[in-house]
């Protein structure tokens, strides 16, 4: 409808009037209850929490996704996301309700990614510096679910003993990039995975190995 | 559940606005992804002075929800003036269940102690800190200290502790007593007695830090090693006292000195009130407890029901 090219490029679509998607009905409620669910998946590495239900998601988005986001990201966080997302309608609806600034992978606070092939690894990602580890880059990856895949045993801050968990679709060679990463450390990305409007949070202190065969 | 339809205040649900707990949730997510870093905050003016734990207050505004039970304890007593007016201040603004018992709170906001009644999963404890750097009276120049801590250069911090023994024959630091958490930072644990020292290390509950005037929030998660400095031939060991608490009998907790009279006469009593009236009730005794003095000490650590104007 509106023929001002900045309104056009904000919709994310050529054609059709401006369409901002919807936000938290109950902004302070829902957001403290989804930080509370994103704290304990951070400080207990591999439970899974349940962010609550979200719909319609920006194309792209899924449930979690779009929570964490609205929870999390403001003008003072920028946002990474592939291309056809940051440039389409999830792009555009991050803008809206969140303020947050597109930004490039080596300088975002938040980026979120499918684990198919455009998932980038963890390589482009802020890891902090030896000053400020904090200011690293935590990063959504949006799997195929996060029960019945392999298993994988976690070990760290958070976990008494070992934790097993058995997410499906995380991409080929993450293990071998996460301990890359970790040996970053205090320096490193912290990873939440996101199915549905369920997470589980991967801070850069965890240990992910194979589980020992003979036990 | 709208909070803010009931009229009774012109501010937001826990006071903060949402973009500064916004602020805060993003610093406490990296604190506990680096356990013991201080991540630095944008620490807002609070309606009382810096100092009167406002990061404890910023951190409990943040984390806080309209189904948490609240529990603030100042020196390990719920009754003294600032655990009184930070629990009614989140009374007010979080319209939030408070209790003084340690197994029923969600949230435990603590000035200098940890509870002795053990603490559970689930349950997040929130420090007032003062003084967020451990290497400060070490190293005034915040840069050199920030390097110190990315670099782990934390050789002078041993000298200290070396010093204290050379001179005195022990470390003499017996509140604020430096930990190594996670085995790479080096952490102020607050000014609680070294006595609580043991209960941070493996602890199932989460434990978050706030100075507020410093500008500083970090973390310990559940279950992560926390370990006091010390050295293989002075090993860290905690305060014990000769006699067991003069109320309830108690011979595990941490005790105050009172003094009852002005002929030297004194007493020691549980720090921790809830726990204390919690042995009374269930019948323990302690040597002193029909004695006169103590019985104004026992009818003063009563806890008021309502806030005294």
């Amino acid at each position: 409808m509106s023929q001002h090219p900045a309104a056009i490029h904000a919709s994310g679509q050529a054609d059709g009037p401006f369409n901002p998607g919807i936000g938290f009905s109950d902004p302070v409620f829902q957001s403290q209850a989804a930080f509370r669910g994103l704290l304990a998946a951070l400080s207990e590495p591999g439970t899974i929490h349940d962010l609550g239900p979200f719909a319609p998601c920006p194309a792209g988005l899924e449930a979690a996704t779009a929570t964490l986001l609205l929870t999390l990201a403001d003008y003072e966080s920028p946002v990474w996301m592939p291309d056809p997302w940051q440039s389409g309608e999830a792009g555009a609806w991050l803008r809206f309700h969140c303020g947050a600034a597109a930004a490039a992978p080596a300088s975002a606070a938040f980026a979120v990614a499918p684990a198919d092939q455009a998932f980038p690894g963890l390589a482009p990602f802020n890891p902090g510096n030896e000053l400020y580890p904090d200011q690293s880059t935590t990063l959504v990856m949006q799997i195929d679910g996060l029960t019945n895949g392999d298993g994988l045993d976690l070990e760290g801050p958070g976990i008494p003993g070992t934790r097993r968990i058995a997410p499906r679709g995380l991409p080929a060679g993450f293990t071998a990039e996460w301990a890359r990463n970790a040996r970053l450390y205090p320096l490193g990305v912290d990873v939440i995975l996101v199915s549905g409007s369920r997470i589980l949070g991967l801070p850069r202190t965890t240990r992910i190995h194979a589980p020992d065969p003979r036990a | 559940m709208s909070f803010a339809a009931q009229g009774d205040t012109p501010y937001n649900y826990a006071y903060l606005d949402e973009q500064t707990k916004r602020m805060i949730r993003r610093a406490l997510l990296k604190a506990v992804a680096i356990p013991g870093y201080q991540v630095p905050f944008g620490s807002r003016e609070m309606p009382l002075a810096r100092g009167w734990g406002t990061g404890g207050i910023q951190i409990t505004a943040a984390v806080i929800g309209p189904s948490d039970t609240l529990k603030v304890i100042d020196q390990g007593a719920d009754d003294t003036t600032n655990a009184v007016s930070i629990r009614r201040f989140f009374e007010r603004t979080a319209s939030v269940k408070t209790t003084e018992a340690t197994h029923e709170a969600t949230i435990i906001q603590t000035r200098h102690r940890i509870p002795e009644a053990p603490m559970q999963a689930g349950q997040i404890l929130v420090y007032q800190v003062p003084m967020p750097e451990p290497l400060r009276k070490l190293e005034p120049r915040e840069l050199e200290t920030r390097k110190m801590h990315g670099f782990a250069e934390y050789g002078l911090m041993q000298v200290r502790l070396y010093e204290n023994i050379a001179r005195f024959g022990e470390v003499t630091t017996t509140y604020d007593y430096p930990v190594r958490v996670n085995g790479r930072h080096i952490m102020a644990p607050s000014p609680i007695p070294k006595f609580d020292n043991p209960k941070m290390d493996m602890s199932p509950c989460l434990q978050l830090f706030g100075a507020g005037r410093e500008k500083r929030i970090y973390a310990i998660p559940p279950h992560t090693r926390v370990v006091s400095l010390d050295f293989e031939d002075h090993p860290f060991r905690i305060q014990s006292w000769k006699q067991p608490c003069g109320l309830c009998g108690a011979q595990d907790s941490y005790l105050d000195e009172v003094v009852i009279d002005d002929a030297g006469g004194r007493m020691f009593v549980c720090s921790d009130s809830h726990y204390c009236e919690t042995r009374r009730a269930e019948g323990h005794a302690g040597p002193m407890l029909g004695h006169q003095a103590a019985g104004t000490l026992a009818a003063a650590s009563t806890p008021a029901k309502e806030p005294r104007p």
